[in-house]
């Protein structure tokens, strides 16, 4: 049977669709394209390559856990190169195929997987969100500050590890409150919870919260709007989101890792980029929309802040070096 | 009313059902400002028109067979088990349970184990329906649809505590050891010197579908237990009346459709997946209630709408990956199917019907 399949299928080989060759390609992970954080952090950077070039690429946007590694054979298999993928959770998965596809070059965001034909880039997020810990201690009228976490993983620990000591070298006496809202890529991608999450920690005291938890900040954002608090971007400068209402976003660089691995195309160079405060892979936004809320002094706490991270003179712990806190 | 020949019944009425399907579906993508004709074209060769599409159109089949078997003997019995989504998700853990719990040192030996573990959990998750069905009442329908969430629930919790694996974030089990990777059809087929549907998932399983086939249909035509299921199905009252324990069908009626549901993982678990994943059924389980009625409750048939499914799936996906079609179109493709096929039957069935009788009345 599997036989005369075959023959009929050698017949029709010729008909396959064929993709332009070496067209790039993004693939989203759960949360969604337009989470107006990490994703569309990558959709923005995508989108900015072809602008500038008026190329063509390839996304697609994960629906399930089960649907990964076909996603990823699909668009190796249609000759797209580079792809580029977003997040953790493709690391098992990649580590599995990349090495079926010896001649595509892949591009993985948030997690570091050994293969001579993958990049890895990851993230000093323990920098970003200390600086933004810096923020909050200041711009908290309270002393209480809260964290709202997505899933309950190392590396959003990482956020909030790196939260902590920058709040605490401020504010040692201050309180923070942290939370997290599940412990399944669903958690990516669930505002109302988000919104909840928000409520509870006003109700203990919090005006200052920082959201690391994609889609699932949007509720939050919009739920400290208007509770009158102020809030914490994560991953996309998000201070558009609600002007005045956002005191910063700690945004990383992944428009950035996105475009150039699409400008580099096959030439993309493989191993593992640290993108760092040095070198803006990670920075708080400062534009229009939260000028009010920055004091003078609040913008020159973060910037001696980011010069002594920068000098070496203050080490921000990686939680996931030790999967510890020194803070709590 | 006069019935139709078995081939207009079989046939007919199915592909009539299908074809309106696709001419409603038709309209919607032009509606949408994309061509019908080019979509069906991305379809038919995305799923069919490759070895590479074929691996994968016979890997869902072979997950829309084992849930659609599923629905089947139960629905022989009278039962509406749409619980499969959640059987086959507890013999997801049934399969990761036994292939992680021992260093198997052939596939061979680990696949008759596996199936085992998936069939097991699988039964066992439809036995507490079955038993609140058939002592206390509680509508089936009701129950293993609540159980489908429950199983999620538990899949969640066993994944994010006890199988994840230390320093992993991502809920997922460890990775099977290699001597549990079953073999892939492209597999097989370099093994007679074929290249076919290289780096595709349909595997062995495939065949361990087929083979279900024929036991279902030997067990439901062929077996005493088969008679009685359908007898059941058929008037419970006159079951009653000939001895048949209401209690005992409803259970043993359950159970074998829990285990055919569970079977499915060792498909999509232990041939593709290698691992165990959360949301690794993928609503097979529910596409499986479609493969039971447009099959007519037949196991050739459910193979044959499986095959159909498999198709829309795989060319469904490639859909969304060719052309700007989005995803949620194709979802409405499928559910176009399924409205034709199983919801409005009868609304293709009774107009064949009459003019099949007034054929006959001409001819008489």
């Amino acid at each position: 049977m599997s036989l005369m399949k075959s023959l009929l299928a050698g017949a029709c080989l010729t008909l396959l669709p064929v993709a332009a060759l070496a067209d790039p390609a993004l693939i989203f992970d759960l949360g969604g394209k337009f989470d107006k954080s990490f994703n569309e952090a990558a959709y923005n950077g995508a989108e900015r390559w072809k602008a500038e070039t008026g190329g063509t690429y390839k996304e697609l946007e994960m629906q399930s856990e089960a649907q990964r590694e076909q996603a990823l054979r699909r668009l190796a298999q249609s000759g797209a190169n580079p792809i580029v993928m977003t997040g953790f959770a493709f690391g098992e998965v990649l580590a599995k195929i990349a090495p079926d596809y010896p001649d595509t070059k892949f591009v993985i965001i948030d997690m570091v997987v050994e293969q001579p034909n993958v990049q890895s880039v990851v993230f000093t997020e323990e920098q970003g969100s200390y600086l933004a810990g810096v923020a909050a201690a200041l711009a908290s009228k309270s002393g209480t500050v809260g964290f709202i976490g997505g899933m309950d993983i190392p590396l959003i620990h990482k956020f909030e590890c790196g939260y902590a000591q920058g709040f605490k070298a401020t504010r040692p006496d201050g309180t923070l409150i942290i939370n997290y809202t599940g412990t399944t890529p669903a958690a990516w991608n669930d505002p109302v919870k988000g919104s909840e999450l928000l409520k509870a920690q006003v109700s203990q005291g919090a005006d200052v919260v920082y959201a690391a938890a994609g889609g699932t900040g949007i509720g939050v954002l919009q739920a400290a709007a208007d509770a009158g608090v102020l809030s914490i971007g994560v991953d996309s400068n998000q201070n558009h989101l609600h002007p005045g209402k956002v005191l910063t976003s700690m945004v990383k660089g992944v428009d950035n890792s996105v475009y150039e691995a699409f400008k580099a195309g096959t030439e993309v160079e493989p191993g593992v980029r640290v993108m760092d405060l040095a070198s803006g892979g990670v920075s708080l936004a400062m534009d229009e929309n939260n000028k009010p809320l920055i004091s003078d002094e609040i913008a020159g706490a973060i910037d001696t802040a980011a010069k002594a991270i920068e000098a070496g003179e203050i080490t921000v712990h990686d939680y996931m070096a030790d999967n510890t806190c020194p803070v709590q | 009313m006069e019935r139709m020949p078995k081939w207009a019944d079989v046939i007919l009425t199915p592909l009539i059902s299908l074809v309106l399907a696709f001419a409603i579906s038709a309209l919607v993508i032009l509606a949408i400002g994309e061509s019908p004709a080019e979509a069906l074209k991305v379809m038919v060769q995305g799923a069919l028109g490759s070895s590479y599409g074929w691996g994968f159109t016979l890997y869902y089949t072979t997950n829309f067979v084992f849930t659609g078997l599923a629905v089947m003997v139960a629905y022989h019995a009278g039962l509406f088990n749409i619980g499969g989504e959640g059987q086959a998700a507890m013999g997801g853990l049934g399969v990761a349970l036994v292939v992680l719990a021992l260093p198997w040192p052939h596939w061979a030996l680990a696949l008759p184990a596996a199936a085992m573990g998936a069939a097991l959990f699988g039964a066992l998750w439809a036995l507490v329906p079955a038993w609140l069905q058939a002592r206390r009442g509680s509508h089936i329908v009701i129950t293993t649809i609540m159980f489908n969430f429950i199983a999620a629930a538990a899949l969640n919790y066993m994944l994010v505590n006890v199988l994840r694996p230390v320093g992993s974030m991502d809920p997922a089990s460890a990775r099977f050891p290699e001597a549990a990777h079953l073999p892939k059809l492209s597999e097989m087929a370099l093994g007679l010197g074929v290249e076919w549907g290289r780096n595709t998932p349909a595997n062995v399983t495939f065949f361990l579908a087929i083979a279900a086939c024929l036991l279902v249909w030997l067990l439901i035509w062929r077996t005493r237990l088969g008679y009685e299921i359908r007898a059941f199905g058929k008037s419970e009252p006159a079951a009653l009346y000939a001895g048949i324990s209401p209690v005992r069908i409803t259970v043993l009626a359950m159970l074998v459709s829990g285990a055919l549901a569970g079977l499915m993982a060792v498909n999509n678990v232990m041939g593709e997946a290698e691992r165990l994943v959360l949301n690794a059924v993928e609503g097979a389980g529910f596409i499986g209630i479609a493969v039971a009625l447009m099959g007519r409750n037949h196991p050739l048939g459910v193979l044959l709408a499986a095959l159909l499914f498999g198709f829309l799936y795989q060319g469904g996906g490639e859909l969304a990956l060719w052309t700007s079609i989005p995803r949620e179109l194709i979802v409405v493709i499928q559910a176009l199917v399924i409205l034709f096929t199983g919801a409005l039957d009868n609304m293709v069935r009774m107009p064949l019907e009459r003019l099949f009788a007034a054929l006959r009345r001409k001819g008489a």
